[in-house]
C-alpha cells in the first residue's frame, strides 16, 4: 500500500514541474572524411544532464553566459527542441489532461505527464499549460498583425473564446492587466507603433491570455533600456500575484535575478554548478564560477574606476562540442590552477558531484566534495 | 587648454517626415588623460554626438552649427580630405558598437588592422605587420590571431580586435560607443579592465558612451547625462553618482538593480522618450518628470553651475 501511494505521487502537491537528468544534444553534420575514418558522430551538448523542480508561484532563475544552455533548457520545457534524454514531469489541469489523453499522451496519476514522451501531435494543448516570452520584443511580434490580432490568435488556436465579441472582451481585459490603457486604442496599433517596453507588455499579454501555469521568460529585459527594465519586472510580479504563474526566468545578469527570483541555478556548459536561494547565492557563493560571475557585475559606484576588477576566471567559454574532461570549468578555474597538485587528480578526471553544502544550497565543485 | 572642446553642437537629421533634432546645443570638454562618460536612453542622441565628434554624422544627418575644437582647432570647418589625412584615426578614433558587424568578414583581422596603418599612418606593409602583432599583444590577444578571419573569433576577441584597431595610430582621443553592449558580463568586465589599463598606461583620453550607468562608472571621470538631444546634467563622476541633482539622473540611478545592499523597489521612468521631430516645449523631460514645476512646460532650463564643475539644467535649481 505504501509503495502504491508513493508511486502515485510523482510530484508533491506544491510542485508544478520537475526536470530529471534532462539532456539536449544537437548532432553535428558528419563529413565523408569522418565517415571513412570511422570518427563517431559528434554532438553539441547544449544541455547535459540537469535536474530541478519548480514550486507553485515560484520564480526560478537560470543564470549563465551565452552558450551555457539556459535558453535551450527553456525551449526543452516548451518542447521546442528534441529532447535527447531525461524526464520533464508537469502537472496539468484536468481539462487539458483529457485533451492530451485523447491525443495519445500517457497521463500518469495526479494529472501529471512526462513532457519528454508526449507525442508531437499532443503538444498543442500543452501550450495552454506552458508559455514562453522571448528576449527580443522587436522580433517576437508579427509586424503585420495589430495588437488585437496578436492576442486573438492564441484564443482562436486553443478555442478559448468562440465568438468575436467574447474574444475582444478577453483581449480588453488582458490589455488592462498589462497596463496598456485604454485598450481600444492599443488594439488597433501595430508593433512598430509601440515602444520597447510596451511591446514586451504585449508579449506578456500574449503568453498570459491562455492562463498558463508556467511561463518561460527568456531574457525579457535584456534588450530594453535600463530605465524601463524595472517596469517589466514589476509587471511580472503583478501577473504572478494575479494569475498564480510560475516563472522560469532566464538571464545572464545576477543583479536582475536578485530582484525577481526566489531561487537561482548557475549554469555552465550545459550543467548546473550551483543552485540556491537567490539572496544566499549572491551573498555567499561557493562555486568559483559563481564567484567570478558576481565579481564581473558592474555597479554604479564611481570608486570602481580607480582599480581593476579582480576576476578570478581565465579566457572564455569553450565550445559545447569539446567539453573539457572532469569538471568542465577547470580550464578557466583559478582555484584549480593555484592548487593544481592537490586537485588535479580530481578536477581533470571526474565530474564533481552535486552536493548539498548548506540547507537547500547545492554546489558541484571538488573544492567542497570529499576527495 | 582641453584636448577636445565641443561648443553648442547641433546635429540634425533631415528626414522626409521632418527635422530630427538629435543633438541640440550640446557643449562639453575632455582634458588630456580624462574619460568622459555619456549616458542616456536609446534615442537620446549619444551616438550622434560620437559620430559628430568624428565629423561624420550618419546621413541624413548634418552638423548644423557649433564648434568642435581639437587642440584649439575647429575641425567642423575642415575639408573632408584634410580630416582624413590629419584627424580621423590619427587624432580621434572610434570603437564601434557591436564589434561583430564592424569587422569585414572576408579579410583577416590582421589585414584590417594593418589597413588603418598603411592608409592613415604611412606604414609600409612589413612595418604594419610588425605593428599589428604589437597591438594584438597590447589588447591581450595572441599575435597569431592576425591570420584569422572574424568568424573564427569569439565576441570578446572581436571586440579586442576593434579596440586594437582604434589604438593603431596611438590617437590621443578614443571614442567608445557602447563597446560592451552585446557581450557577456565576464567578457564585459575583461574588456573594461583592458580599457582601464590603456587609459592608465597609454594616458589616452576617452569618450565612453553607454545606456548603462553601471558600466560607465567603471571608467568615467566625468559624466554627461543626455536626454532628448540635450545634456541635462554634467559633472565629475564622484558628484553625479553620489549626489545626482537632475530628476532624470536620480531616476536613472534608482532603476539599476544592485548586487549588494537592501533590495529596494526599483524605480522606472514612466512614459516614452520624446519624439525629437517635435520635442516637448520647455524642459524636454517635463512630461515624465515627477517634480514638475510651473515654468517647466513653458521655458527651457539652461545648464547652471550649482557647485564647482557640476552643471544641471533643471528649474528646481534655477533662480527664477
Amino acid at each position: 500500500m505504501m509503495s502504491e501511494t508513493s508511486k502515485e505521487r510523482i510530484l508533491s502537491p506544491d510542485e508544478v514541474l520537475r526536470v530529471e537528468n534532462l539532456k539536449v544534444w544537437f548532432p553535428l553534420k558528419r563529413g565523408i572524411g569522418d565517415f571513412l575514418k570511422g570518427i563517431p558522430r559528434r554532438y553539441v551538448r547544449a544541455v547535459d544532464g540537469i535536474s530541478f523542480s519548480l514550486k507553485e508561484k515560484e520564480t526560478f532563475c537560470l543564470v549563465g553566459e551565452s552558450g551555457c544552455g539556459k535558453t535551450t533548457t527553456g525551449k526543452a520545457v516548451m518542447r521546442l527542441v528534441p529532447i535527447t534524454d531525461g524526464r520533464i514531469y508537469v502537472k496539468v489541469p484536468k481539462t487539458v489532461a483529457e485533451d492530451l489523453w485523447v491525443l495519445g499522451a500517457d497521463i500518469l496519476s495526479g494529472n501529471v505527464l512526462d513532457l519528454a514522451t508526449v507525442p508531437d501531435r499532443a503538444i498543442k494543448p500543452m501550450r495552454r499549460v506552458i508559455q514562453m516570452v522571448y528576449q527580443d520584443p522587436y522580433a517576437s511580434l508579427n509586424p503585420r498583425f495589430t495588437v488585437r490580432q496578436i492576442l486573438e490568435e492564441p484564443l482562436m488556436i486553443h478555442g478559448i473564446a468562440l465568438s468575436r465579441e467574447e474574444r475582444i472582451e478577453i483581449i480588453a481585459k488582458i490589455l488592462e492587466t498589462v497596463k496598456l490603457v485604454p485598450p481600444e486604442e492599443f488594439m488597433e496599433r501595430y508593433p512598430h507603433q509601440l515602444s520597447g517596453g510596451q511591446r514586451q507588455r504585449v508579449a506578456f499579454a500574449r503568453a498570459i491570455i491562455v492562463n498558463p501555469k508556467i511561463t518561460v521568460a527568456d531574457e525579457p529585459v535584456s534588450m530594453l533600456d535600463v530605465s524601463i527594465r524595472a517596469e517589466i519586472l514589476e509587471l511580472m510580479e503583478e501577473l504572478k500575484e494575479r494569475f498564480g504563474v510560475t516563472y522560469i526566468f532566464i538571464t545572464h545578469d545576477l543583479a536582475v535575478a536578485r530582484y525577481i527570483c526566489d531561487r537561482i541555478a548557475v549554469m555552465y556548459l550545459g550543467k548546473f554548478v550551483e543552485v540556491a536561494d537567490a539572496r544566499r547565492l549572491i551573498e555567499k557563493p561557493f562555486h568559483p564560477y559563481t564567484k567570478a560571475l558576481i565579481a564581473a557585475i558592474p555597479e554604479p559606484d564611481p570608486e570602481n574606476r580607480k582599480h581593476y576588477r579582480n576576476l578570478r576566471i581565465r579566457g572564455e567559454v569553450p565550445s559545447a562540442v569539446n567539453i573539457p574532461p572532469g569538471c568542465r570549468f577547470h580550464p578557466r578555474c583559478i582555484d584549480f590552477e593555484e592548487r593544481r597538485n592537490e586537485l588535479s587528480e580530481h578536477c581533470t578526471v571526474k565530474e564533481p558531484p552535486m552536493l548539498e553544502i548548506e540547507k537547500d544550497h547545492y554546489v558541484s565543485c571538488w573544492l567542497y566534495a570529499k576527495r | 587648454m582641453p584636448l577636445l572642446e565641443v561648443k553648442n553642437l547641433k546635429t540634425y537629421y533631415y528626414t522626409l517626415s521632418g527635422v530630427v533634432k538629435a543633438v541640440d546645443e550640446v557643449s562639453f570638454s575632455v582634458e588630456k588623460g580624462e574619460t568622459l562618460g555619456i549616458a542616456g536612453e536609446s534615442g537620446s542622441g549619444k551616438s550622434t554626438v560620437a559620430f559628430s565628434v568624428m565629423v561624420m554624422p550618419p546621413p541624413p544627418g548634418r552638423i548644423v552649427s557649433g564648434e568642435i575644437l581639437l587642440d584649439g582647432k575647429n575641425i567642423v570647418k575642415m575639408r573632408e580630405s584634410e580630416l582624413r589625412r590629419k584627424v580621423r584615426w590619427k587624432k580621434i578614433s572610434m570603437v564601434f558598437q557591436g564589434a561583430m558587424n564592424a569587422l569585414n568578414p572576408v579579410y583577416t583581422v590582421g589585414y584590417q588592422i594593418a589597413e588603418s596603418l598603411t592608409l592613415h599612418g604611412g606604414y609600409t606593409k612589413r612595418e604594419a605587420g610588425e605593428r599589428v602583432k604589437e597591438l594584438l599583444e597590447m589588447v591581450g590577444l595572441d599575435p597569431t590571431i592576425a591570420k584569422r578571419y572574424p568568424h573564427e573569433l569569439s565576441g570578446g576577441q572581436k571586440q579586442r580586435v576593434v579596440i586594437a584597431m582604434a589604438l593603431a595610430l596611438e590617437p590621443p582621443l578614443v571614442i567608445a560607443d557602447e563597446p560592451t553592449t552585446a557581450l557577456d558580463v565576464v567578457v564585459q568586465a575583461q574588456i573594461m579592465n583592458l580599457l582601464k589599463k590603456l587609459k592608465w598606461e597609454k594616458k589616452i583620453s576617452m569618450i565612453f558612451i553607454s545606456h548603462d550607468l553601471a558600466v560607465i562608472a567603471e571608467v568615467a571621470d566625468k559624466i554627461a547625462i543626455m536626454y532628448g538631444g540635450k545634456i541635462v546634467e554634467y559633472g565629475p563622476a564622484d558628484k553625479v553618482y553620489t549626489e545626482p541633482k537632475h530628476p532624470y539622473t536620480r531616476l536613472l540611478l534608482k532603476s539599476i538593480p544592485r548586487l549588494r545592499g537592501p533590495i529596494e523597489k526599483l524605480e522606472y521612468i514612466p512614459g516614452v522618450p520624446p519624439d525629437l521631430r517635435s520635442p516637448p516645449s520647455g524642459c524636454r523631460f517635463h512630461p515624465r518628470c515627477p517634480y514638475r514645476l510651473d515654468p517647466c512646460d513653458k521655458e527651457e532650463p539652461h545648464l547652471i553651475e550649482i557647485e564647482k564643475d557640476h552643471y544641471v539644467a533643471c528649474w528646481l535649481y534655477a533662480k527664477r
